[in-house]
């Protein structure tokens, strides 16, 4: 059921995916560590990450309406999805993404 | 570092004028500087408004630039909001005198997955004081946060470190809240934001209402602690110090003239004191604002400046009707000397009547100030209220040196001193118009029940208002008291026939006199006159005898000549 969900939604689109962090934080880290994963295992192939640190990029914040660090934003496809946090709750994620299907 | 932070709260707290007329004067110089201060309020009370200007004020004025951090409104929307009260506000973001920035959240687009905080806000706020040199910093309203972000832990934790952050920053801060139920802000903001709380208030109170603000504390530093009423109109806000007022405004010893000549010579024959506050009271149709008109009229003939507020006349129809007692008000409008102000006084509350008439008269910088009349205010049960607010307005023009004239309606059924009691206190000059009915007539009569600082007359003097204004009839006061009306007419007739009989009768003795001398004088001259011719006939005996006796002795010559003889030299001289 789930990997029919997931294939039918994935098939044939592009994963565009932004990662918000200010700086080196363990939260950003784990963040970090807890997309590759879950992109890795959901969207192989077909993804992309983009890492923005608004330390360095302070001007960027504004422009995805970013409050929370880390945020995690699915540009693409759309509707925009903003997941916050370190991704630590992986179903929470999935479902954030869109990646689950409605039961 | 630390000596000289030490040093800076030793000297005193610094302040950040906010520029909000009046504001800075109940908090003696602004809000704190360097530190967040929380306005909240319930809706639509202001503070979006109290923090966009605070920062216009500071970037335009004090130059200090700006941040504002809306969470509610799109900066298109402030931009348009804000118009209408004159602030540009896109001139001055690009002149980089202010920062907007329009943070959205979003519920529904939001998921969370674990730990987080809110560094980006920080990110962003810091970017864009940063980016500006910002001194002063608004967000408005943080609490909307609470509505976004679901895990309040979080969120708590973030806000103290936020507030933290901002004094760090050395910002001056405003951050707004919605009012709870039972707490300042629904959130409790107030826990945070602890050194300088302002409570704006928007009440309605019988169907007026009121904004009203009120410091409710501000730490390190003394404060007004009422609620002043505050205005919002095309200028941004004003507040209104008024109860901060003393006693000590100064007075003056220059007198004015009333108009009124009469009544100038009842009290002293010069007329009210400059600065004092006048009070003419009566009874319906007595002609209070007619007093009230001959003082105005008299004020711009001295070319000074009159405000005229009008409460339950419009300004034509007072013009109009004292234009029938020959009281030409018109020319001195054109000229702009006088001002009308006609509002119903349930147009708004009491404290707006305050904040109106402050802001009128700091604006059009009257030398007099006629309130006409004062008592259509108490709507209700509002006596105490009206009490206060009058006691202001009599402080605040005094303090301006603004001679107040008030009109006051009494009603007939209760002694006329009662009625104004509550307000008797605070004026100095106090005319008592009245009607006195007698012998089947209506008339009017006024006394001055009292004048600070003058010997007033004690009379009630009959006050009649004629095509040619009003005029004062001296007082009549007859064996039988004050006459009126038609009495005193008819006793001054009466006078008046009595008065012409005494001329008559002293006529009459003068005529006797005169006959009198007259028949002296003949009489003088009669004896005169036979005198006269006695005398005249005693003179030519006289001659006659005197002509004898010269005859005699030449007679004695001729005969001694005659008989030769020798002696005849001699012989004269014997006979003598």
């Amino acid at each position: 059921m789930i990997k029919n969900g997931k294939a039918d939604k994935t098939t044939d689109e592009k994963w565009v995916l932004r990662l918000y962090v200010a700086g080196q934080s363990p939260k950003a880290l784990t963040a970090f560590e807890n997309l590759k994963k879950i992109c890795q295992e959901q969207l192989k192939g077909k993804y992309s990450i983009e890492v923005i640190d608004l330390l360095k990029n302070p001007q960027l914040g504004a422009e995805d309406q970013i409050l929370a660090l880390p945020t995690l934003v699915r540009k693409l496809p759309v509707p925009v999805r903003k997941i916050i946090g370190d991704l630590s709750n992986t179903e929470r994620v999935l479902v954030g993404l869109d990646l689950l299907p409605n039961s | 570092m630390k000596k000289t932070a030490s040093k800076l709260t030793i000297k005193s707290l610094q302040k950040s004028p906010s520029g909000i007329q009046g504001f800075d004067e109940i908090t003696g110089g602004g809000l704190p500087t360097g530190r967040p201060t929380l306005v909240c309020g319930s809706a639509g009370c202001g503070k979006t408004l109290f923090g966009i200007e605070f920062l216009v004020r500071g970037a335009t004025q004090f130059n200090e630039p700006g941040v504002f951090m809306s969470f509610e409104e799109t900066i298109e929307e402030l931009t348009k909001n804000v118009v209408s009260l004159g602030f540009d506000l896109e001139d001055l973001v690009k002149n980089k005198k202010i920062a907007l920035d329009y943070v959205r959240i979003e519920r529904s687009e939001i998921e969370e997955t674990g730990e987080y905080d809110l560094e980006g806000l920080f990110i962003r706020l810091a970017y864009a004081i940063d980016n500006i040199g910002a001194k002063r910093v608004v967000l408005d309203t943080i609490e909307s946060l609470f509505a976004g972000l679901p895990n309040q832990l979080i969120l708590r934790a973030e806000l103290r470190r936020l507030f933290r952050w901002l004094k760090d920053k050395g910002v001056t801060a405003i951050i707004t809240g919605e009012r709870g139920e039972e707490t300042l802000t629904r959130q409790g903001l107030e826990e945070y934001v602890s050194d300088c709380v302002i409570m704006l208030d928007h009440r309605v109170t019988e169907q007026t209402s009121t904004r009203r603000l009120r410091v409710v504390k501000y730490r390190g530093s003394t404060h007004g602690t009422n609620e002043y009423p505050f205005l919002i109109d095309e200028n941004g806000l004003s507040v209104l110090p008024i109860t901060s007022l003393g006693l000590n405004h100064i007075v003056s010893n220059k007198r004015i003239s009333s108009g009124i000549p009469l009544l100038d010579k009842m009290l002293e024959g010069k007329g009210y004191y400059r600065g004092s506050t006048v009070l003419v009271s009566g009874t319906a149709g007595v002609g209070k604002t007619s007093i009230a008109a001959h003082f105005a009229e008299a004020a711009c003939k001295r070319g000074e400046r009159v405000l005229y507020f009008c409460f339950e006349e419009s300004p034509n129809q007072l013009m109009r009707n004292m234009l029938s007692i020959g009281i030409k008000l018109e020319p001195w409008v054109q000229k702009g000397l006088l001002q009308f102000q006609a509002t119903r006084p349930t147009f708004y509350g009491l404290e707006m009547h305050l904040a109106v008439t402050h802001k009128i008269v700091n604006v059009f910088k009257p030398d007099i100030v006629i309130l006409d009349p004062i008592n259509t205010f108490v709507v209700g049960d509002k006596e105490h209220e009206v009490k206060t607010m009058l006691m202001r307005i009599v402080d605040f023009l005094k303090s301006k040196h603004i001679t107040a004239l008030f009109t006051s309606l009494t009603s007939g059924d209760c002694t006329l001193e009662n009625s104004d009691v509550g307000i008797s206190s605070l004026i100095d000059t106090w005319l008592l118009l009245r009607d006195i009915e007698l012998s089947g007539e209506r008339n009017r009569g006024l006394y001055v029940l009292k004048s600070r600082g003058m010997a007033n007359s004690n009379q009630i003097r009959e006050f009649i208002l004629t095509d040619h204004g009003v005029e004062l009839r001296e007082a009549y006061i007859g064996a039988s008291g004050g006459l009126t009306g038609s009495a005193r007419v008819a006793q001054e007739a009466l006078e008046n026939a009595e008065v012409l009989t005494r001329k008559h009768e002293i006529e009459r003795k003068k005529r006797e006199i005169d006959r009198k001398r007259k028949a002296l004088e003949s009489k003088i001259a009669a004896l005169q006159a036979d005198f006269d011719s006695e005398e005249s006939d005693a003179v030519k005996l006289i001659k006659t005898e005197q002509d004898m006796i010269k005859k005699l002795e030449q007679d004695k010559m001729e005969m001694a000549v005659s008989r030769k003889a020798v002696m005849g030299k001699r012989a004269p001289g014997n006979l003598k």
